[in-house]
C-alpha cells in the first residue's frame, strides 16, 4: 500500500465549489496527494454552489435539457448517499394548477421513473398541500441535500481523509508544484475557456412554521415555473431564475416578484412566510449546457456544470480521476 | 419563387423565435437543421444586461449571431406605444438592423395585440425609418390601418401565443388572405404541430413564425426539421392547387373503355 502511495501523483485543485470539492474527495479516495486551493476566505463565498437548490434529480432535470444530464446524473444518487449523511431520499414531486395540466403531461412525457399520483397519494406524500392539487408526478428515486450543510461536511471529510485545504490564497495553475492541476474555478476560468458563459440564477429563502414539505416540489407553469426545496429550521428555498447574463448584481425586483408570486400559487399560506434571504449567483455553462472536461498540458479543466453542480459533480469527478489514472498508467 | 420581405429575398418560409430552448447550442442546431434564415430575438434582460453592464448578456447574443441567421428583433412584452417605440430604437442600435417585429400587448394573460397601440406605434416607427413586422389579429380593418401606417407586410395570429391550438379561426385566416391578396402575410403565433403549419401554408400564407412548438418539444432539432418539411409541403400544395372536396366517390380509373368480363 505504501509503495503504491509513493508512486501516485500529487494533484492541486483550484476552486472549492461543489465541482472542486467532489473532485478533491474522489482523488483522495484513490490515494492521491490532494491540495485544494480556494481564493475566498469563507466557505460559500464567491461560489454559485452556495445558492443551489441541491436537488439530486436526474429524471426531473431531463426537462428542458438533454438525455446526457440524466445519464450522467444517475450515479450521483449513490454518491451522495455514501458521502453525505444529510442526503434525504424522499423523491420529488411535480405539480401544476389544474388549468396548466398540459405542462404536467409534457413534463411526464419527456421524463422517466415517475408515477402519476392522485389527490389521495398527494395528501399522504405532502399533508400540508392537502386538497390543493388533484394530480401530479412523483419521482420516488430522487433525493435532495442542503448545499450549505453539505459543502462544509464534504470539506471536513476531505480534511479528515488527509486532503489539504488552503483558503484565502489566489493561485495560478502554472505556478503550482503539484504534478497535475484540476481547474474547477467555474466562470473565473473563462479566460482559458472562451466558450464558457454565465447564466444568472436568483433564489429566495423563506421561513414559516405553518407549511412543511418533505421533498422538493416543482410547480410547473407556462411562464413562471418555480421549485421549493425544504431546509432545516422551517426554511424553504425557492428557486430559481435563469437569465442569459453574467451580471452579479443583487436580485431584481421583477425576479423576486416572479418567484414570490409563484410560490404563493403552491400554497397561499406561504404568503405569510418571512423572507430571510434573496440572492443571485452566476452559473458557468458551455453553449450546450453540458459539463465538459478538457486538458491543456498538465491542467485539467472541469467546468460548465450550469444548473447541475450537485447532480453532475460526481460524474465529473469520476471522469477526472479516470483521466489522471490513464495518464499515470501511460507513464508507468 | 422566393419571398420578398422589405426588398430582401428570403428563401426559407419558416421563421424561428429564440426563447426557451434547452441550450444556446441546441437553438443554433435547430436554426441550421431547418435552414432558417430569420430569427426573432427579444430585446430584454438577456441582450441588454442588468444595470447597464454592457458586456453582461453578450455570450448569448454572440451565439445567436454565429448561427448566421438574419436577426429580427421584437418588442415582446411591451404594453404601450412609448415602450414599444423605445425598445425598437434600442434594438436598432444594439442589433444593427432596422427590422422590427412590433408587438404591443393588451393583456398579459391573453397576450393579444393592443391593435390601437399597434397602429400608432407602427406609424411612428415607419416614419423613423424602421421596417415594421406587425403582430396583429385577423381583423381586416386593423390590417388596412397598418398598411396605411406604412407596413409592407402583416403578421396575423393563428391562435394565442404559445397555445399550440393551430388555426383557431380558419375562415378568418382565409378571408384575410383573400383580402390582402398581394401583401406578404406571415402567420405569427399559435401553431403547435407541423400539420397545422401545412394547413396554414395551404391557405396561401407566405411564411410562418414559431417558437414554443419547436423550443419546448422533446427534440427541438428534429421538430425544427419536421416544421421545415411541413411548411414546404403546404407551400408546394398551395402552388400546385389542391382539388376541391366532392360529395360522394370519384373513380380514379377512367370508366370508358373498361373491359366487360362476363
Amino acid at each position: 500500500m505504501s509503495r503504491q502511495s509513493e508512486s501516485l501523483l500529487s494533484v492541486g485543485i483550484i476552486g472549492s465549489g461543489i465541482a472542486g470539492l467532489i473532485t478533491a474527495l474522489a482523488l483522495k479516495e484513490k490515494g492521491y496527494f490532494v491540495h485544494l486551493y480556494e481564493k475566498t476566505k469563507h466557505l460559500g463565498e464567491g461560489t454559485c454552489s452556495w445558492f443551489a437548490g441541491g436537488m439530486i434529480a436526474p429524471w426531473c432535470e431531463r426537462d428542458g435539457a438533454d438525455d446526457i444530464i440524466r445519464d450522467r446524473g444517475v450515479e450521483a444518487l449513490e454518491w451522495w448517499e455514501r458521502h453525505y449523511e444529510g442526503t434525504v431520499k424522499a423523491g420529488s414531486l411535480v405539480l401544476s394548477a389544474a388549468r396548466d395540466r398540459s405542462e404536467v403531461i409534457r413534463f411526464g412525457r419527456c421524463t422517466q421513473e415517475h408515477q402519476t399520483v392522485n389527490e389521495d397519494s398527494l395528501n399522504r406524500l405532502e399533508p400540508d398541500l392537502c386538497g390543493r392539487f388533484q394530480e401530479g408526478l412523483f419521482y420516488p428515486r430522487e433525493a435532495h441535500i442542503d448545499p450549505r450543510l453539505a459543502l462544509p461536511a464534504l470539506e471536513m471529510r476531505l480534511k479528515n481523509a488527509g486532503g489539504v485545504v488552503s483558503r484565502d490564497v489566489e493561485v495560478q495553475a502554472e505556478e503550482l508544484k503539484e504534478d497535475i492541476i484540476v481547474d474547477c474555478r467555474g466562470l473565473a476560468a473563462r479566460t482559458d475557456l472562451p466558450k464558457l458563459r454565465g447564466v444568472r440564477g436568483e433564489m429566495i429563502r423563506i421561513q414559516t412554521r405553518d407549511i412543511h414539505f418533505k421533498r422538493p416540489i416543482r410547480l410547473l407553469h407556462p411562464r413562471q415555473p418555480v421549485y421549493v426545496v425544504p431546509r432545516d429550521k422551517d426554511i424553504l428555498m425557492v428557486g430559481a431564475t435563469s437569465i442569459e447574463t453574467d451580471c452579479q448584481a443583487p436580485i431584481t425586483v421583477r425576479s423576486a416578484y416572479d418567484l414570490l408570486e409563484a410560490v404563493q400559487r403552491l400554497h397561499p399560506a406561504l404568503g405569510e412566510a418571512s423572507i430571510i434571504e434573496a440572492s443571485a449567483g452566476v452559473r458557468p455553462a458551455f453553449p450546450d449546457n453540458i459539463p465538459d472536461i478538457e486538458q491543456h498540458g498538465r491542467i485539467i479543466y472541469a467546468n460548465g456544470l450550469y444548473r447541475h453542480g450537485f447532480l453532475l459533480s460526481p460524474w465529473c469527478a469520476r471522469k477526472v480521476v479516470e483521466q489522471i489514472q490513464a495518464q499515470e498508467g501511460a507513464v508507468a | 419563387m422566393s419571398l420578398k420581405l422589405y426588398g430582401c429575398d428570403i428563401s426559407s418560409r419558416l421563421l424561428l423565435g429564440t426563447a426557451r430552448y434547452p441550450s444556446p447550442a441546441m437553438l443554433k442546431e435547430a436554426i441550421q437543421a431547418a435552414k432558417v434564415e430569420i430569427v426573432t430575438v427579444s430585446l430584454r434582460r438577456e441582450s441588454l444586461g442588468l444595470q447597464n453592464e454592457q458586456r453582461a448578456g453578450q455570450s448569448f447574443w454572440s451565439l445567436i449571431q454565429q448561427s448566421g441567421a438574419r436577426v429580427l428583433p421584437n418588442t415582446a412584452g411591451c404594453h404601450s406605444v412609448r415602450e414599444a417605440v423605445k425598445t425598437a430604437h434600442m434594438a436598432r442600435e444594439i442589433m444593427g438592423t432596422n427590422w422590427i417585429k412590433l408587438e404591443v400587448i393588451a393583456d398579459d394573460m391573453a397576450l393579444n395585440p393592443d391593435v390601437f397601440g399597434l397602429v400608432e406605434a407602427a406609424r411612428i416607427l415607419n416614419e423613423d425609418g424602421f421596417k415594421v413586422f406587425p403582430y396583429t389579429t385577423t381583423d381586416l380593418g386593423v390590417g388596412e390601418r397598418l398598411m396605411q401606417a406604412g407596413c409592407h407586410l402583416l403578421m396575423p395570429w393563428a391562435a394565442p401565443i404559445g397555445s399550440g391550438q393551430g388555426l383557431s379561426d380558419r375562415n378568418a385566416l382565409k378571408a384575410y388572405r383573400r383580402h390582402f391578396e398581394t401583401v406578404p402575410l406571415i402567420i405569427d403565433a399559435g401553431i403547435g404541430r407541423p400539420s397545422q403549419a401545412t394547413e396554414a401554408m395551404e391557405l396561401g400564407y407566405d411564411a410562418l413564425l414559431l417558437n414554443s412548438a419547436v423550443a419546448k418539444s422533446g427534440n427541438p432539432v428534429l421538430m425544427a426539421q419536421a416544421f421545415r418539411q411541413s411548411v414546404r409541403a403546404g407551400r408546394d400544395a398551395y402552388l400546385a392547387g389542391p382539388i376541391e372536396p366532392y360529395e360522394g366517390a370519384m373513380p380514379s380509373s377512367p370508366m370508358i373503355g373498361r373491359a366487360y368480363l362476363s
